[in-house]
Parts: C-alpha cells; structure tokens; sequence
C-alpha cells in the first residue's frame, strides 16, 4: 500500500528570476513540510524535466541542489503524463520495499526562462522529425487535428468545447495561485484569435512557470489517510499521424486496466483530475474515460456536472486551461488539488465528497496515457 | 537488415510518396524502417503511392512556431489516408473538409518540398 501524505505547489505564471531548480525547490519544500517529513526522511526521489534546464542527471543535480541523499533517484520523461506515470512510479516503489518515502518533483520557468517562439518548437519536436516536423505543424495543430476529426465523427461543436474553458476559468477564480483571474464566456472563446482550427486561443493551456511536488509514503504521516488504490497505463503511438481510430485511443485501455486492477468503477469515483492541455482533450478524455458519454460532456459541463457543487467537481484549481501549464508540473497540480479536496483542505473551493478520485494524465498527443484511483481510508 | 537509405520521395526533395510493405505478412508502414514493425521481418519492400486519398483530418494554422513558416500562415495541415491504405501528414487547399478525395501536388514549404493536396478533379 501507499499514501499521498503530503502536498506542494507555487503559483503559476511569470517567476521573473526563478530557475527550474528553485520553483522544484520551493514545490519540494511545501510537500516535505505537508507531509511533517525532513530531508533525511526521503530515500526516494523522482523528477521530470524542464525544457529551460535540458539534463542528463536532473534528479540527481536537484537532489543535490535541495539537499537529499536519497537510495533510489531518477528522472522521467513523458510528456505531459509524466507526473501522473510518476505518481504511480513511487506508489509501486513503495509497494515494492525499495523506498519507504518518494518525493516527486516537477517544476520549470517555461514562461520566462525562454521565449515563447523557443517554447512552442521545443514542444513541437514531439512530431516525427521527417514525416511530420517538416511540415510546420505547432502542438495546437496536432491537437487541432484529432479535435477536427472528433468533431464530425462525434457531432462536437466549437462552442461545445469553449465550454470547457469557461469552466476552467471559471474554477480558477477561485484559487489565488491561478494565472488567470478574469472571468470568460463562450463567446470570448470564440472570438479569441484563431490558432490552428478549430482550436482558438482560449482552447489552449498558457505557458507558465511553476512547480508542484507531493510524496508517496508507505504509511501515513499524519492524520490523513490518502490512500494509492491502483494506477494503470496505456502507450498506443507516439505521433498523431500513427494514432489509431479514436475509440482505440490509450486512455480507454489505461482506465479500463486501472478499474480492473482495482475493482474500482466509474460510478463509484466522487472527483475527477484529467488531463487539459486543450478544451479538445479535456473533452475527448472525459468521454474516454466514461465520465461522460461520447458527445455528451460538454451538456454536462452547461448542466453544472462538473462544477464544485455538482455531481462530479472536476479540475477545481482550474486545470492547465486556467490555473495554467508549466510542463512537468502542470499536471501534479491536478494531484495536488485532488489531495486538498480530499483532505478536506480546500478552502473556498472545497467539494462536498472527494472521498474517492479518479486522476487521468496524457502525454504527447494522446500518446501515453495514466489513469490512477485514489481513495480516503476512514 | 541492410543498411536504410534514406527514401527517394518528397522526404530528401523528390516528387513522390513513399512507402513501405513487408514481404513476409504484407502489413504496409509509412514511416520508413529496416524492419516491419508489425511482424519484424527485415527489408520491406519500398514502395511508391498513388498520391490519391481521403482527408482525414484538417488543422489550419493561424500561428505559426518558427519565423520561417509564419510566412506561410495559414497553411492547411492534412492527415489522409492514401489509397494504398496508410495515413500521412500533408499540406492542403485551405478549404479542404473531412471526406474530401484529394489527390497529392507538392509545393515548396519553408524552403522545403511537402505534398500538397488539391480536390481530385473527376
């Protein structure tokens, strides 16, 4: 078994003068206070990468840097589901005796550590460099892609998917450490400047700097008992153009392998963390995973299904869409929130029931894929 | 396996698309290998399409990544499945749709050759 028994984020947005190791230091540093642990607690430590500080050891020259001398160190890179695969990374390194507490780290200055031009090609290599990068396409662009062909093979409308954004928005006005605290409409979605169609700008995550850390421990340090129920993946492709049909895409094998591992099911989940690099993927991740049926979340979002009070509050900092998007841990801050609902600890945006959470991460597009349950132990 | 050559089509500057198709359980791979990768059988054959198809998908690009394509912008980004039954990235007429039969021209991009799907003309 394991816990999440402790939990670490920075705002995001602009942290003029930050590095990728100070905002992986001060996430670090809020987790270890959480989780009443010291330094020399943690024998395990796993980390991302950061596209401002490209390294061959980064866990190591962190650990160094933060001050741990930890038995088990490594970094990991997938994509935007790097945090979650390192979620379930650290819940199977404990299970498995090889480290007792695991602290998981990801922060980077995306925003300011480069410019935006640099920010959007590195990001853009994740295409295949002689069948696809060629061709100009933007990571928007390839989500533009699978979002075209969603749409008319699904009945999905442009306005169907602004309302993903809205509520995003929406969410993060609750949260100070938020990037973005003006409130939006759908049709500011749909008349913000057009990026690659049909996504407009306000379909797609910000860039930010920021960090988010938690540790995985083998038993709880305190009162709270978050407990790892079980996690799953699923790797079907790497670039969109060798993705295959989209009712075989990877998040429906992952959560088809995570309730099965568990015993888990969709109807038994009370709070959902997924994925929302775009308003499209959002969409498309609700429906795969089962939250919604297919063409059916964005009726659900206007009914208020996933608001704070409804039926299944998701994303209640305001995802990558609006508490915003910093690479590595963009995505842990969906963690990160899922633990303060569940612990009772989120304020002005605390849930009703989030006694058991279901959180899906996604990487490249639509790539790699990890679906993960958690669960309050009574 | 032999040595893997770099594909004499639109990928090195020549007018056409290539492909390639395994010898031993005839799957068919677009993105060019010394192996199938279904089976793992060496030297697939190497192969020329049609240049005919069906879009697939369609993203236009208002916003380009590099100063050199915000020259271009906007630029109609393809996926279609060809004739012989793989899928490719192209660019396209900006007024393409979903379902369309296109048929493959080639244009200069960034300084760079790329199919170009038109409309096929009946």
């Amino acid at each position: 078994m394991s816990y999440i028994t402790g939990v670490g984020l920075t705002p995001f947005g602009k942290h003029d003068g930050s590095s990728t190791l100070d905002l992986m230091s001060r996430a670090a540093e809020l987790a270890l206070a959480d989780a009443g642990l010291k330094r020399a607690d943690i024998d395990g430590f796993l980390c991302g990468y950061s596209t401002t500080m490209p390294h061959i050891m980064l866990a190591t020259v962190f650990a160094e840097h933060f001050g741990i001398t930890p038995s088990y160190a490594h970094a990991i890179q997938v994509g935007g589901a790097t945090g979650m695969a390192m979620a379930m990374l650290a819940h199977q390194l404990v299970e498995g005796g090889v480290a007792r507490h695991v602290l998981v780290v990801g922060g980077e200055n995306r925003l300011t550590g480069q410019s935006r031009d640099v920010s959007i090609q590195a990001l853009a290599q994740v295409g295949h460099p002689t069948y696809e990068v060629p061709l100009g396409p933007t990571i928007p662009a390839y989500y533009g892609l699978v979002a075209s062909r969603y749409m008319h093979e699904y009945g999905v409308t442009q306005e169907d998917l602004a309302e993903f954004a809205v509520l995003m928005r929406a969410h993060a006005l609750t949260h100070p450490g938020a990037q973005f605290h003006e409130p939006i409409t759908v049709a500011d979605v749909m008349a913000s400047k057009a990026i690659a169609t049909p996504l407009k700008l306000l379909d797609c995550c910000p860039v930010s700097d920021g960090g988010a850390a938690f540790v995985v421990s083998y038993e709880p340090t305190g009162d709270a008992r978050i407990r790892v129920r079980g996690a799953a993946q699923a790797h079907t492709h790497q670039h969109v153009t060798a993705a295959p049909a989209l009712s075989e895409l990877g998040a429906e094998i992952a959560i088809a392998r995570a309730k099965q591992a568990t015993g888990i099911a969709i109807s038994d989940v009370r709070y959902a963390a997924v994925y929302d690099s775009f308003t499209i993927t959002l969409c498309m991740l609700l429906e795969d995973l089962g939250l919604a049926g297919r063409g059916e979340a964005a009726a659900r979002v206007r009914a208020g299904h996933f608001g704070q009070h409804g039926a299944m509050p998701l994303n209640t900092h305001g995802g990558l869409l609006s508490y915003g998007h910093c690479g590595v841990g963009g995505a842990m801050a969906h963690l990160v929130e899922t633990h303060l609902q569940m612990t009772g600890r989120a304020g002005n945006r605390q849930v009703a029931d989030a006694s058991l959470a279901l959180l899906h991460g996604d990487g490249g597009v639509l790539s790699s894929h990890v679906s993960m349950f958690l669960e309050r132990e009574q | 396996m032999s040595e893997l050559k770099p594909a004499a089509d639109w990928t090195s500057g020549t007018e056409a698309i290539g492909y390639q198709s395994c010898r031993a359980c005839r799957a068919i791979q677009y993105f060019r290998r010394s192996f199938c990768a279904a089976c793992g059988a060496p030297d697939p054959e190497n192969k020329f399409a049609s240049g005919e198809g069906t879009v697939y998908a369609t993203s236009l690009v208002l916003r380009a990544g590099t100063p050199e394509a915000r020259a271009h912008v906007p630029y109609n980004i393809l996926l279609v499945d060809t004739a012989e039954g793989f899928r490719m990235m192209a660019h396209g007429a900006n007024d393409l749709v979903i379902g369309d039969k296109v048929t493959a021209r080639y244009q200069t991009f960034t300084g760079r050759l790329v199919p170009f799907f038109e409309r096929t003309t009946p």
